[in-house]
């Protein structure tokens, strides 16, 4: 007797399981989104680090933006002799006023869920 | 110094800085980014099946009771279900435990002499080592079907929610990480500095937590530290996931490629290797087998064909002889 019916059942569903993210997304293309500058982001050429820093570590500026801003009160951010007010809403906002274009695509490409504008506000979109 | 973990551990680090030379070098990053984790998932289906049918053509002819618990008897013995079914539902229970809950681990006791007696302590270390480790790795493992889904489904979001509920830092902190490292860690310092465990532990029981720590290691770097372009990642493992396959432009960093790496290396060893637990633990015949010997017959199937010949058949062929040689016979 052995129980070789159960067992191949038993490797379907593993199989199932494993393969998941193959059928899941039934095979087709999808391209990664590219973040939307705006004329005024485009016409400064510049953010306050490079686009390869901020592309990996905007996250960690931000945060220490804040707990700098929140709990020693500097509102200032020095970096290459340039002074920036510390601010999501004035000083990166400024420029990215375009908030489901340039943050939410990548956002929810990668899942990532920032509970920034849990406390902040952001430009009304101009359709 | 124990040679076993010696070894293991320098092929982590070869493997390791194998994959972050390669992943520098732009000819090369079509093969540790493309072509290795197709090999690795590969030979992780193929030979995982492979492992399971070759268990699975071996016959199992007789129950084997464990002796946990009071086996069904007469009417007003208690039967311990669980620990000694009789039927389909407690074996799924104890099956279910087992999987679920290691509930074999759980009863783990260590023999120590205390002054001149054996005593028995029950000792709870492996199994919480154990479910620390595993089910982290289960919720580190889902989390990063985002690289691998598109649109990512509610349940990885959700597991991301509760994984990072702390909401410690940005990225923020995810705990299954942490206490991934954690269990790895600790399972490793459990074969190295108990001298009995230490005793019995090869390379290959080193070299599967080296690389697991390894794993967790390059992913915290680069969720926390040293930092990656987690888009272009993105990029290259959904166009794994899609067949669409392509390098993006630009560098993913060494440590990506040491991790993918890694990874490969895990999945594919899998098939080989005492990780196969991972399908063994459901074919665990002193689990998974009804103690019914005394309701159901077993007969084994390699049983030769024996001709028998009953005392009916004999005393037919003599009985003539015995009746005449004084011997008493059944029939006249």
């Amino acid at each position: 007797m052995n129980d070789k019916q159960k067992i191949i059942i038993g490797l379907i569903i593993f199989f199932a399981v494993f393969t998941f993210p193959f059928w899941y997304n039934h095979g087709a293309a999808s391209s990664a989104p590219e973040p939307l500058l705006t004329d005024k982001a485009k016409e400064a050429k510049h953010c306050v680090r490079d686009a390869d820093f901020m592309r990996k570590e905007h996250m960690q500026l931000l945060d220490g933006w804040r707990d700098r801003t929140v709990r020693d009160a500097q509102r200032v951010y020095e970096i290459d002799g340039k002074e920036y007010m510390a601010s999501l809403s004035s000083t990166c906002m400024e420029c990215h006023s375009n908030k489901a274009d340039f943050c939410d695509k990548c956002h929810e490409y990668t899942s990532v869920d920032p509970y920034c504008w849990d406390c902040h506000t952001y430009p009304k979109e101009k359709k | 110094m124990n040679v076993n973990y010696l070894y293991s551990f320098l092929a982590v680090v070869v493997l390791g800085l194998v994959a972050y030379v390669g992943g520098g070098v732009a000819g090369l990053q079509g093969v540790f980014g493309i072509f290795i984790p197709y090999l690795a998932v590969v030979i992780f289906i193929a030979g995982f099946v492979n492992r399971v049918m070759g268990w699975a053509s071996s016959p199992v002819p007789f129950r084997i009771p464990t002796t946990c618990g009071q086996q069904q008897s007469l009417e007003w013995i208690k039967q311990n279900k669980i620990d000694n079914p009789s039927s389909m539902f407690g074996v799924m229970t104890r099956m279910f435990l087992e999987i679920v809950l290691f509930r074999s681990l759980f009863k783990n006791s260590r023999v120590e002499l205390v002054g001149d007696r054996v005593s028995y302590k029950w000792v709870v270390w492996l199994w919480l080592f154990a479910i620390l480790f595993h089910y982290s790795f289960l919720a580190v493992v889902v989390r990063h079907l985002r690289f691998f889904l598109e649109p990512v489904p509610f349940f990885v979001k959700a597991l991301e929610q509760a994984d990072g509920i702390l909401q410690v830092g940005l990225p923020g902190v995810f705990l299954s990480g942490v206490t991934l490292l954690a269990g790895a860690v600790l399972l490793l310092f459990r074969r190295i500095f108990i001298s009995k465990v230490n005793y019995i532990s090869r390379a290959a029981d080193y070299f599967p937590l080296l690389l697991i720590i390894g794993i967790a290691l390059t992913g915290i770097m680069m969720r926390y530290f040293t930092k990656v372009d987690v888009v272009k990642i993105k990029e290259l493992t959904m166009g794994l996931a899609t067949f669409h396959v392509g390098i993006p432009e630009g560098s993913l960093g060494g440590l990506f490629y040491v991790h993918l790496f890694f990874v490969c290396i895990l999945v594919s060893y899998i098939p080989f290797s005492k990780l196969m637990h991972m399908g063994g633990v459901f074919l665990s015949p002193t689990r998974n087998l009804a103690n019914n010997s005394r309701m159901k017959r077993h007969i084994n199937p390699w049983n030769p064909k024996v001709k028998f010949h009953t005392y009916d058949e004999y005393e037919d062929d003599f009985r003539e002889k015995m009746i005449e040689a004084g011997l008493p016979v059944e029939k006249e």
